[in-house]
């Protein structure tokens, strides 16, 4: 069911309402809490051909009930409405524990990428299937010698007449092993004045010679990420997006799409929300010495710090929306955020594992683990955004340098 | 329990603040603030008289009484403001003795004590005791009947700015019972007021001994109010006392980046050092932290539960982040950190004073753990 008739920027408060309350309905009605197996919480953790397929089916029957890119233009293959049914739609999502949208790459970078800067004709070829996940999207930023700094990527592409050629390799691709595209920052002119001038930055086919993936096992023992290898890989020239030397400006563009619009503007819901009450719950079914965990009064203050600390954190998301209590200094709780969250969800993914007692010692796929071991692969997983997307480490220097004005040397 | 507390912020507030952050950083430069430190009184009176000018008094108090008709939330970014630039002066003694009245007082003692306060008249608690107990229900001063009025026994502590107020409002037990007394200054005995040596010399805080005092029947407050008030008055001095705590957090923050960016060794400006910026962003995020905590607390003070979580929390972040962040500066500014003269020991002395008072992290996180943690 298609929702069409709404003019963007105009929104009907009448039809939002219907939209959110057949959108409440609907996932009600399709969400499986047990699909049998172990669902990935983000799309970094897409480890099993099994959890990919579903995924893939999910998102796509997302997209045919008209709940994802329902805000993006119509003759793409979005909805056409304004953004604002799409967000109340990933609302429902996140109110109803629905499984994540696989495509993440595509709905979060790629597609507002295409948009805003893309011609028609990307947007013509893309838009769809990155909606409907028929075509999956990677990011190829981070090199195996350059993790947290991105602007030394070394990747070279040459220009031959319609084609840019390709020698180098990427790191950490998500979802690699079945990407059809990615977006590649490459480096075109060696010689450029600094660093960053000399990047570019493409829509790269990933299914042709040249072009070879290799998994990564991760810390917990499962797979999600591939490294990917680039021999004389030929990619087509109109892939190109900005000019050549722009690729930093592309790449950092595409950062701020997803901070932009809270769920994305496709409804690119990627990650299960980190729920501390989920703790409580846990300290409450457990036991310690013969009584639930939750009367142990060390534990107890263990669990106050953490719940004021996600209140702290909620409240510091929500302080945006007050300009005269961010003027002093107007972009710290922006660049803070990442810090934060992440390093919040680590350790309270760690703490969760110490109120297992004996349990703590058991992991995925043993019976006896508590919640099927969600916990300790939590945990695990956690590291992907203490380090990804730069480590803890370097926003400290960032924050330093950008909001606390400390000298870079 | 999953309303931890929304985050509001008024216009008034907005107002409030920018007024408030230039009359603060123009009234109490860092010089004036020592010099300050050494002086009897401890304020500068024609300072209080501008804050009684501006309004700032009657903010809280019902526009019946002659006040603003706003609430506690809009006092909260004035004190964020003077705890910044450690503006002394009976500013939260005489909004607190305020709110015990709006609160407790017989509506013949509001009518006649109110408007005063709101232009002006300097009031003040008189709460803690020996035992030094964070509950405020934890009386052992006395007031018992006599033909004058009521006796007083007993000796109260942390009563602040008691010699610049014109009333101090006493917690006692009368019929076994807590209550609370209005005593004038004027009726004090000689040597009843010790002036206290605390901890920070930006504050005034005095011993008062109540034997010999007796008041009217008249000086009562609403004994059936009487735990309410204290209840209300606990968390109000929290709120308040948080405001100060994340000015000061603030500020110390910002003056130990002025060093890390001016000072050099071996050769280089210290704040490029990793060792120092990465606790510095620490100390600057648990600050955010608190901060946003803080103004959750004012947005939903009144709201029944709600209020007294947000307040809770705010106060226990607070603690922890001005203390860090104070802590490092000291550390920060090495051998001149050591010294009276670099500034970051009145902010952890600051600190120091603040978690003392009403309650430290530790004492709001075991209070939180009933409030949201139920069995």
């Amino acid at each position: 069911m298609k929702h069409d008739g709404v003019l963007m920027g105009k929104v009907n408060p009448q039809e939002l309402d219907e939209f959110a309350k057949e959108a409440d309905a609907w996932f009600a009605e399709n969400v499986n809490p047990d699909p049998g197996f172990m669902l990935p919480l983000t799309f970094m953790e897409v480890g099993t051909d099994q959890q990919f397929e579903f995924l893939r089916d999910w998102q796509n029957k997302v997209y045919e009930a008209g709940y994802l890119g329902a805000a993006w233009p119509s003759e793409y293959g979005g909805g056409g409405l304004d953004q604002a049914f799409q967000d109340v739609a990933t609302d429902a999502m996140r109110r109803h524990h629905a499984p994540i949208m696989l495509n993440a790459i595509g709905l979060n970078w790629t597609g507002p990428l295409l948009m805003d800067i893309g011609t028609e004709a990307h947007c013509k070829k893309h838009i769809k299937g990155i909606l409907s996940a028929e075509d999956i999207w990677c990011q190829g930023f981070s090199e195996p010698d350059n993790g947290s700094d991105l602007g030394n990527a070394q990747l070279r592409a040459v220009r031959d007449g319609d084609e840019y050629v390709l020698n180098g390799s990427k790191i950490w691709t998500t979802q690699g092993n079945y990407a059809k595209y990615m977006i590649l920052l490459a480096r075109t002119n060696p010689d450029a004045p600094n660093k960053y001038a000399g990047l570019s930055f493409f829509l790269a086919p990933m299914k042709i010679p040249g072009v070879e993936t290799r998994p990564i096992r991760k810390l917990t023992g499962e797979y999600g990420f591939t490294q990917t290898f680039f021999t004389d890989a030929r990619i087509p020239a109109d892939g190109l997006m900005g000019k050549e030397g722009e690729g930093w400006q592309v790449a950092m563009k595409t950062l701020e799409y997803e901070r932009g619009v809270h769920g994305g503007q496709a409804g690119g819901y990627v990650l299960l929300p980190l729920d501390a009450f989920a703790v409580i719950d846990l300290a409450r079914k457990l036991q310690r010495d013969g009584a639930p965990v939750m009367d142990d009064p060390v534990m107890r203050d263990a669990l106050v710090e953490f719940m004021i600390e996600a209140q702290s954190l909620k409240l510091c998301q929500a302080r945006g929306a007050f300009a005269p209590l961010n003027e002093e200094r107007p972009f710290g709780l922006a660049l803070s955020g990442k810090l934060m969250w992440t390093e919040f969800a680590r350790r309270i993914n760690e703490f969760a594992i110490t109120l297992q007692g004996t349990k703590g010692g058991y992991y995925v796929g043993d019976p006896n683990a508590v919640d099927h071991g969600l916990w300790t692969r939590g945990y695990l997983n956690a590291f992907s955004a203490t380090i990804g997307g730069g480590t803890s480490e370097i926003q400290h220097n960032i924050i330093a340098e950008h909001v606390l004005g400390l000298p870079k040397r | 329990m999953d309303n931890l507390g929304q985050l509001g912020f008024s216009e008034a507030q907005a107002d409030l603040m920018e007024v408030a952050k230039r009359f603060c950083r123009e009234q109490s430069p860092m010089q004036k603030v020592r010099a300050l430190m050494e002086d009897d009184l401890g304020h500068d009176p024609k300072v209080w008289d501008e804050m009684a000018a501006l309004g700032w008094l009657s903010i809280a108090i019902p526009e019946a009484y002659e006040g603003a008709g706003l609430g506690v939330a809009e006092i909260v970014p004035i004190m964020e403001q003077m705890g910044r630039y450690f503006l002394a002066g009976p500013f939260f003694s005489t909004s607190l003795a305020a709110q015990a009245l709006l609160v407790g007082g017989t509506e013949a003692q509001k009518q006649t004590y109110l408007p005063k306060i709101a232009g002006g008249s300097v009031a003040t608690l008189a709460l803690s005791e020996q035992s030094g107990n964070w509950d405020l229900t934890a009386i052992t001063a006395r007031a018992s009947h006599t033909d004058q009025g009521l006796a007083l026994s007993g000796e109260k502590f942390f009563v602040r700015d008691a010699v610049a107020a014109n009333w101090i409002i006493a917690s006692v037990l009368l019929d076994d019972k807590p209550a609370l007394v209005l005593i004038a200054k004027d009726d004090l005995p000689k040597d009843a007021l010790r002036r206290e040596i605390i901890i920070d010399e930006t504050k005034r805080s005095f011993a008062l001994t109540l034997d010999g005092i007796t008041v009217p029947k008249s000086a009562l407050l609403d004994m059936a109010q009487a735990e309410v008030t204290l209840a209300h008055i606990h968390l109000c001095a929290n709120l308040l006392s948080t405001a100060e705590m994340c000015g000061g957090t603030q500020n110390v923050i910002d003056y130990t980046l002025d060093y890390l960016r001016t000072r050099k060794q071996f050769g280089r400006t210290i704040g490029s050092y990793q060792a120092l910026k990465h606790p510095s962003v620490d100390a600057y995020t648990g600050y955010e932290r608190a901060r946003s905590l803080l103004y959750s607390a004012a947005h939903s003070f009144n709201e029944q539960g709600t209020g007294e979580i947000a307040t809770r929390m705010a106060k226990a972040q607070a603690d922890k982040a001005y203390a860090y962040a104070a802590d490092r500066s000291i550390q920060f500014h090495g051998g001149f950190g050591f010294t009276y003269e670099c500034d970051a020991q009145l902010y952890r002395r600051s600190a120091i004073w603040h978690a003392s008072q009403y309650g430290d992290a530790a004492y709001h996180r075991k209070k939180l753990a009933d409030l949201i943690l139920p069995s």
